[in-house]
This record gives structure tokens, C-alpha cells and sequence, in this order.
């Protein structure tokens, strides 16, 4: 590197808004900056330049600095940082704040403005990012003055990473930046309208304790919420203490280890037909940290009929929202379960796990090898191999429903999927996010074909910052789940599905500097996952599968789980 | 004119911080859900740092319940809530603009006694009156000076308050 110079924007003992900036990111302990510079940025990146405790990386695309930030953030639960300029740059970062929004995770992203006398007259790499981002933050701000900054960023950081957890925008001016800042690096915040729950109701904890009463077939179902309040120790006493089964979402996995002898796995659209038999089975469902989504709801009319439904959120706008319940209670998960546990009386469900266990053999997840590479089976052997510790991501689509089935998730924080938003892209940066924040565990991306070609060139900085990220890009030369509806639900007439002229993505690897490994066959298969592991760098792994598997079980969308496909129709479905 | 449902209409207020762009905030809230607002004030309140935002909407109750719960969420908002006739009272106001003539003007000014509104302004061909009242004094005015030439018509929006030692 050379030698740094002085900054010329630097006056005398006098810090810079950029410099401010950079202090109190300091503060908070931020390690990384993911992000991309511009014009109006450049008095940040400016001092960037003297900082020893954060590191810039610098990515291809300010898409995957938003979906790094928030792998690295939901691998050690802190705020992930980006920093973009205006205009494209930030605008570019709207789909990754969104996905961040809709899966709650802390993120704050700084973007780059034109100086105050310029706003609103359309200057050069002008957008109203306070505005357009408006509907997909948890909060944001457009900083018209340096001594603002310190304020800002605090506040950010405390909102962003408490509460539901969500994304802030700072939107900042380039005279914000560099203009003077005198204020206090550790002012106060004035956050007026901002109060973290810190208490529970123990009155409405042991009036849903009573709902357990008599019940025989009790289900739990565990939310990313669960994960975000690390109360899976809590959600494991409370289970065992019931004696009930455990469903959970995508973005639940880790809150209840699905090896559990409770646990049923994933529910929902592409759940497990064991989860889903169960749900449309018990007597009693009690939701931790989890929104009823409409996948796994599929039908509110038809959802649980004549079962109890429970919710436990720490968000008091998602009671009621989309399920009518018949006793909730407002706070964070730890704390509620740690106190429900207490007023709960085991119950007696074995004949109700009896037929859980049913389901379990009647029903399990399977593939077959007869006809080609299965994607199921190389995720299978993933989880073999690595035993069942790696830290996952996937991407968007097929590939992100069998890795649900088929990587079992044991721990929280070792699992990222984009539920909410189904951002195809994350897959890659997400698994790069993830290994800067775990740099010593191993960390695997299971992507499809498609969504890897969506933020690919973020294999450069995998290759630059010598992460040992192992890619796995299940290449079945189509957009599969939009293939496999067309399939099932508009007669086979495929339209816009076809990658046919996918690149050769073992070449691909190599010409970024990435280990590129080719498996096109179950045989050798193992040995070749093996070696991917074994590689001291990052891996590209192209699977080329077969072209036209399909994820069951499914339930088609807008039904309920009665309605759930274990196998492939015969016929038409209706 | 659509003939409204009054049992469907909803008064809302809320306590925000004075601050930009939190009219937005808020009314992205309701047209997330395609909810027409039908009124709106805004100012600033006793203390300077908050404003209060008194919002009238149509609407299920329970989806508007959902809206006050989301809007709650707002950082910018310090609290929002329903308000009834029962616990709160209104005050809406209005100013008209009526073209007179010689044989009109008699029987608007009788009318202007009888509703006891004022008149704020007068040239030679129009008045200006302007009336408070309840939304349901201001609408029943309203259709009397219908029948005159009216040239517009201006409403604030409702303003509500609690009645008694609690703040709104």
C-alpha cells in the first residue's frame, strides 16, 4: 500500500462529517464496510483512509454489499454497515434493504448525497433515496448538518438492532460530510416516539398458559423471531417440557434443531408433508416469533381449523394481522417463553407424537438417483459431509426449498435464506457476508443457476479477501420453481424459463481466480464435495443436475395444507 | 355524491415529531392498503418539537385497527389513536364562497343568523362566510347554501380532542 497521505479536506483538529462519521462507527464496533464509492462519498472514503479497526470492502455491485451486510449480520447478529454513493449506487441497494426489511435484520446503510443547496433540482446522480426508500426502512434519515452525525448514528445503530429488528437508511448530503463536525461523538439520542418493550405482561403469559389446558395435540411453531431473541434453549425447555412436536419456518431454522426427536421440520408450501399433516392435525398451535406468512398459511379461511392458535411477537402490529388468535402476548421471545415455561404443565400428548411419528414414516422427504443427478442429492451430501455444521445460504427458488428439506439446521445464526422478499441473487454475497463475520467456520452457498448469474461477479471479492466460501450452484439449465409451476399449473407451456447457454461456470470460477469443480454425476459425487471442503479458498461447485426435477411436497398457493401434494400429480390440478 | 356510511368513518390522531417527512411516513400507511384519506390536519402542537396529525378515514375497523398499529410503529410517531363522539369532541370548519344577488342576499344572511356562522368577507357579487361546527353541522350548511350559487368551498378537516383530564 502506499504511503497515506494527509488528507486535504483535513483542517485543523477539526473533525470532517466523514471523519465524525467513521469515529462513531468505530464506537459502535463495526469491523466491515460493504460498499461501493462515488463522487459524493468520497469524504468518507477519504477517512476510511485512517481508520485501523474497519475495513473497507469494496464490492462489484452495491446489491451484493446490502445482501453481505445482511449474511454478516445474521451470522453474529450485529448491525451489517454498507456505504454507497448517490444516485445509481443507492438505488442499487433499495432490493437489499428491502429483503432486509421484509426478513427483519439489522442493517444500516449509508448512501451518498448531493450538497443541501442542490437537493431537489435533479443534480448530477440525484435520487431521493429518503423518499424512495420510504416504505421499505425501518427508519431513516437525510442529514443536513455535520454535527447531526453523531446523533444519527447512534440512533441508527440502537433502532436498526432492538425491538423487530429492521434496516435504517442514512441518507447523507456530500457538504454534510465534509463540513465541519464539533458535536459530542456520544450524544444523546431523542428518539421520543422509539420505546424498546423491555417488560412482558406476566397477566397475558398465564392467560395463554391456560390455553394448554386438556390439549392433546399441541403444536409449536418457530419463527425467525426465535432466532433473533436466541431463545431456542428456551423454545427446546418449553417443547420438552409439553412433550410437543416443533414445526418451523424457513427463517426459523435454528430456532429448535430439526434432528430433535420433536421436531417435524419445515412447514408450509414446500414443507415437509410430516409438518403439514401435523398443522392440519393439531389441537393447539402456538406461533413464537412467527407472521403467518401466506406461505405458510396458504388459506386463512382453512388454516388450523378448530385448533387454539397462540402468538407470541415482539412486533404488537403482527397480532392479529393475518390469523384471529385467541391469546397472544407482545414481547421478546426469550422472555416470554423463559416466563410460559414456568405456568405450563406437561401434557399428555404420546399418542399425538405417535402420529406425528406416523407421518414421519409415512411421509418422509425422498428422492431418486435412478434417472440422472438429483439436486436433493448433492444437497444431502452437503449435509453429510459437513455433518450438519456448516453455516448455509442459499438463494431464491428450488434450490432454496431443498435446502430446507434436506440441510437439517441444529444451531441459530448458521442459516441464511431470503423468506420474505425471495431475492434471487442473496445466495453469493449472503455466503460472503456470512464467512466475514464466521471467517473460521465453514460456509456453504447452495444457489440455483439463475440466481447466481444475478450477483456472480461478487465472486471477486471472495477471491480478493481469500474467503473460503464453497458455492454450489445446482445447475439445472432453467428457472426451475417458475418452470415446475408452469409445469403443474399452465399445461407445461414454459415461457421465460430457459437458461440453455448458462456459462461454462467451472471456467467462470477460474477466470475470477476461484477452484472451479464440475460434478455431473452421483457417482464421484462425495469425493469431489469432499475435496471443495478441502480446498483452502473459495470453490465453485457446478452441479449440473437433472433438468427437470420438481420440490415436493407442495402446497399449491392460496390453499390450505389439506390441499398439500406429496407426490407428483398424474393429473391436471385444479 | 356518494351517501357515506357514518358508522364506518373513523377519526384518528396522532402525536408525531415535528420533523420531514413524517406526513409521508404516515400517509404511506394507509395507501399501502389503497385507504383514502378523507381528512387531514396538520399542526404544530403545544410543545414544538411534535406536531398532531388528526386523520379521518373510511374503512372495516379492523383493518384500520392494523393501520393504527402500523403507524404506531413509526419511529416519528409518538402515539396514535381511535377517537369516538363519546370520549373526544370535533370541531370541523368551512369557508364558502357565495355569488349573491339583490333578491338572494336577504335570505343567505338569514340563514348565515340562523346556523350562527359569519361573514368574513364581502364584495359586491360574493360573500365569504365561514362556519364551525361539527362535520354534521358543517354538511347540513353546506346543502342549505346548495342552493344558492356557491363558488367554493373550503373545510380544515376535523380537529379532535378528549374531553376531560386526559390528553389526547
Amino acid at each position: 500500500m502506499s504511503a497515506k497521505k494527509k488528507s486535504p479536506i483535513k483542517l485543523q483538529n477539526k473533525l470532517t462529517g466523514g471523519e465524525a462519521l467513521i469515529k462513531c462507527l468505530e464506537n459502535h464496533g463495526v469491523e466491515y464496510i460493504f460498499g461501493f464509492p462515488g463522487g459524493v462519498v468520497i469524504p468518507i472514503y477519504d477517512a476510511i483512509v485512517n481508520t485501523k479497526k474497519i475495513k473497507s470492502i469494496l464490492v462489484r455491485h452495491e446489491q451484493g454489499a446490502t445482501h453481505m451486510a445482511d449474511g454478516y449480520a445474521r451470522a453474529t447478529g450485529k448491525p451489517g454497515v454498507v456505504l454507497v454513493t448517490s444516485g445509481p449506487g443507492a438505488t442499487n441497494t433499495v432490493t437489499g434493504i428491502t429483503n432486509a426489511m421484509m426478513d427483519s435484520i439489522p442493517m444500516v446503510v449509508f448512501t451518498g448525497q448531493v450538497t443541501t443547496p442542490m437537493l431537489g433540482k435533479d443534480a448530477f446522480q440525484e435520487a431521493d433515496m429518503f423518499g424512495c426508500t420510504l416504505p421499505f426502512v425501518k427508519h431513516s434519515y437525510l442529514v443536513k448538518d455535520a454535527n447531526d452525525i453523531p446523533r444519527v448514528v447512534k440512533e441508527a445503530f440502537h433502532i436498526c438492532n432492538t425491538g423487530r429488528p429492521g434496516p435504517v437508511l442514512v441518507d447523507l448530503p456530500k457538504d454534510t460530510t465534509s463540513g465541519i463536525c464539533t458535536a459530542n461523538l456520544d450524544p444523546n439520542m431523542d428518539l421520543p416516539g422509539y420505546t424498546v418493550q423491555t417488560t412482558i405482561n406476566k397477566t397475558d403469559v398465564k392467560n395463554m398458559a391456560k390455553m394448554f389446558k386438556g390439549s392433546k395435540k399441541p403444536l409449536l411453531l418457530v419463527g425467525h423471531g426465535v432466532v433473533i431473541a436466541k431463545a431456542d434453549q428456551e423454545v427446546k425447555e418449553l417443547a420438552e417440557k409439553l412433550q410437543s412436536p416443533v414445526v418451523n419456518t424457513l427463517l426459523g431454522k435454528g430456532g429448535f434443531p430439526e434432528t430433535h426427536p420433536l421436531s417435524l421440520g419445515m412447514l408450509g408450501m414446500h414443507g415437509t408433508a410430516y409438518a403439514n399433516k401435523a398443522l392440519v392435525n393439531c389441537d393447539l398451535i402456538l406461533s413464537i416469533g412467527c407472521r403467518w406468512d401466506d406461505r405458510i398459511n396458504g388459506n386463512n379461511d382453512e388454516f388450523c381449523i378448530g385448533a387454539k392458535k397462540l402468538h407470541i411477537d415482539i412486533d404488537p402490529a403482527e397480532i392479529g394481522k393475518v390469523v384471529k388468535v385467541d391469546a397472544a402476548v407482545v414481547g421478546d421471545a426469550k422472555m416470554v417463553v423463559k416466563e410460559l415455561i414456568k405456568h405450563v404443565k406437561p401434557l399428555d400428548t404420546n399418542a399425538w407424537k405417535q402420529e406425528c411419528d406416523f407421518y414421519k414414516k409415512e411421509f418422509p422427504l425422498h428422492y431418486s438417483t435412478d434417472k440422472g443427478l438429483p439436486a436433493q442429492y448433492i444437497i444431502d451430501q452437503i449435509y453429510k459431509i459437513s455433518k450438519g455444521k456448516a453455516l448455509v445460504s442459499t438463494d431464491v427458488g428450488q434450490n432454496q426449498m431443498w435446502s430446507s428439506q434436506f440441510y437439517k439446521i441444529d444451531k441459530r445464526d448458521t442459516w441464511y435464506s431470503s423468506g420474505g422478499l425471495g431475492t434471487m441473487g442473496v445466495g453469493l454475497p449472503a455466503a460472503i457476508g456470512m464467512q466475514f463475520g464466521r471467517p473460521n467456520e465453514l460456509v456453504v452457498a447452495i444457489v440455483g443457476d439463475g440466481g447466481f448469474q444475478m450477483t456472480a461477479q461478487e465472486l471477486t471479492t471472495a477471491f480478493i479477501h481469500k474467503l473460503p466460501v464453497k458455492v454450489f450452484i445446482l445447475d439445472n439449465k432453467y428457472l426451475g420453481m417458475v418452470r415446475q409451476w408452469q409445469e403443474l399449473f399452465f399445461d407445461n407451456r414454459l415461457s421465460g424459463v430457459d437458461l440453455t447457454g448458462n456459462p461454462d461456470f467451472v471456467k467462470l470460477a477460474e477466470a475470477y481466480g476461484v477452484k472451479g469443480i464440475r460434478i455431473s454425476s452421483v457417482k464421484g459425487a462425495p469425493e469431489k464435495i469432499k475435496a471443495a471442503f478441502a480446498h483452502n479458498g473459495p470453490v465453485v461447485v457446478h452441479c449440473e443436475v437433472v433438468k427437470c426435477g420438481n420440490v415436493f411436497p407442495m402446497i399449491p398457493a392460496g390453499k390450505s395444507a389439506y390441499h398439500m401434494i406429496v407426490e407428483p400429480p398424474k393429473t391436471k390440478i385444479k | 355524491m356518494k351517501t357515506k356510511d357514518k358508522s364506518n368513518i373513523h377519526t384518528i390522531s396522532f402525536l408525531v415529531a415535528n420533523k420531514p417527512g413524517v406526513l409521508v411516513r404516515v400517509a404511506l400507511v394507509f395507501a399501502r392498503r389503497g385507504y383514502n384519506i378523507d381528512s387531514l390536519v396538520v399542526s404544530p402542537s403545544l410543545n414544538e418539537k411534535f406536531s398532531r396529525m388528526t386523520i379521518t378515514a373510511q374503512g372495516d375497523p379492523e383493518i384500520l385497527d392494523q393501520i393504527i398499529k402500523q403507524a404506531s410503529k413509526l419511529v416519528d410517531v409518538i402515539c396514535a389513536g381511535e377517537h369516538s363522539e363519546e370520549d373526544a369532541v370535533a370541531r370541523e370548519m368551512m369557508l364558502v364562497k357565495v355569488k349573491y344577488t339583490s333578491t338572494s342576499k336577504a335570505i343567505i344572511l338569514k340563514q348565515v343568523k340562523k346556523y350562527q356562522t359569519s361573514i368574513i368577507d364581502e364584495d359586491d357579487n360574493t360573500i365569504i362566510i365561514s362556519q364551525i361546527g361539527t362535520t354534521d353541522d358543517l354538511d347540513e350548511f353546506e346543502e342549505i347554501l346548495k342552493k344558492h350559487v356557491v363558488i367554493e368551498m373550503v373545510r380544515s378537516g376535523k380537529l379532535v380532542m378528549v374531553k376531560g383530564q386526559e390528553s389526547t
